[in-house]
């Protein structure tokens, strides 16, 4: 295992999670009920919380002073290795929550395997979050549940949301390079997830999912985004990059 | 004409938020209220905490979760639909409760407590 993988693999993770944790931030006061507002809220500042810790492991890996803000704020585009599936925007209620559950399910999976693998600071941190992605697992795709099987406008709204995000799902078990030099075993990420997902479909009244049905995106891992990256960082980035090292 | 919107913090309009305007129109009345609560550790009573709105059971559950326990007030949440609790009448106040305040024998302060016994 070199120094560079082990670096390149915490900022995929850390990049995630912060990715998806500023989308879904947007729904903090336009949630469709207040209920439903704080709870997607608190599913952001889980995965806020969990970036920072992954961003602060990464800070340490690469020493020079290096800190978790300069890797959230001061990196460009083809810098960020998130998923595809983090950036995509958030659509209606049902895309943002089908979002939730394909990610969810997949950090379940990995944070998994992350326990016992050999670094022991991704295995503590992995454990901490698990507990957090649990939750996120349930409470995202009961909503994936009720909408599918639920009115034939909220039917039609989440086969709309598959369609839409189902092509970047299938970059989540392509392995980088980084994940290759880790041994992250992404053929069973994928068997386990797509059991997974299968299940909740099922339940969901919503036809059954293929990953060799569609073309799949990839590039996120290795910093090739779509466009709906650029205008998420130049929000997210603005304070920091405006007023340089400026405090709250 | 207003050529300049002008926002502030936490105050943007769901038109200009970036966010989609989807989900259930009047969710309030549609869906039912529940009355929550909480037990904050083992041993103690559950206690009520408020109310919220969700469309089951599960859903409640959930949604007092995130609405009631984020600061770690709880280790149990029981949820019950607010319509299934009867209530006394304000109106029979009077007769309900006005005769308990003359008799004051009923509180044990006529008692003298030996020193020894501690937490009465």
């Amino acid at each position: 295992m070199t120094n560079a993988s082990l670096i390149d693999f915490t900022l995929y993770l850390a990049d995630s999670t912060l990715i998806l944790g500023q989308r879904n931030g947007d729904w903090c006061g336009h949630g469709p009920v207040l209920e439903q507002d704080i709870a997607i809220t608190n599913v952001t500042l889980d995965l806020i919380g969990q970036s920072r810790s992954f961003y602060q492991y990464a800070a340490q890996l690469i020493g020079n002073g290096c800190t978790e803000d300069q890797l959230a704020y001061w990196r460009n585009e083809r810098e960020f290795k998130n998923a595809l599936l983090c950036e995509r925007p958030n659509g209606d209620w049902a895309q943002t929550i089908l979002r939730q559950t394909f990610f969810s399910f997949y950090q379940r999976e990995l944070f998994t395997q992350l326990l016992h693998g050999a670094d022991t600071t991704l295995s503590a941190i992995a454990e901490k979050s698990l507990k957090e992605v649990r939750y996120h697992c349930r409470w995202s795709s009961e909503w994936v549940c009720r909408l599918g099987d639920g009115t034939q406008e909220s039917h039609e709204r989440m086969l709309a949301a598959v369609e839409n995000l189902w092509p970047y799902v299938g970059e989540l078990f392509v392995a980088a390079p980084y994940e290759t030099a880790l041994q992250i075993d992404t053929a069973t990420l994928k068997s386990n997830w797509m059991d997974a997902i299968t299940a909740v479909f099922t339940e969901a009244t919503l036809p059954p999912p293929s990953l060799t049905s569609t073309f799949m995106h990839t590039g996120g891992k290795n910093g090739q985004h779509t466009e709906a990256l650029g205008y998420l960082l130049a929000e997210l980035q603005y304070v920091q990059r405006s007023y340089p090292g400026c405090e709250w | 004409m207003q050529l300049i919107r002008k926002f502030y913090y936490g105050d943007i309009p769901d038109d200009a938020s970036g966010a989609a305007k989807a989900g259930p129109a009047k969710p309030a009345s549609d869906w039912p209220l529940w009355e929550v609560f909480i037990r904050s550790k083992q041993g103690l009573e559950h206690k009520h905490v408020g109310s919220l709105h969700a469309a089951d059971a599960t859903m409640a559950i959930e949604n007092a979760r995130d609405v009631y326990t984020r600061r770690s007030e709880g280790i149990s949440i029981w949820v019950v639909e607010s319509h299934h609790i009867k209530t006394s009448a304000p109106e029979a106040a009077a007769e309900l409760y006005e005769p308990a305040q003359d008799k004051i024998y009923r509180h044990p302060t006529f008692y003298d407590l030996p020193d020894e016994i501690k937490h009465m």
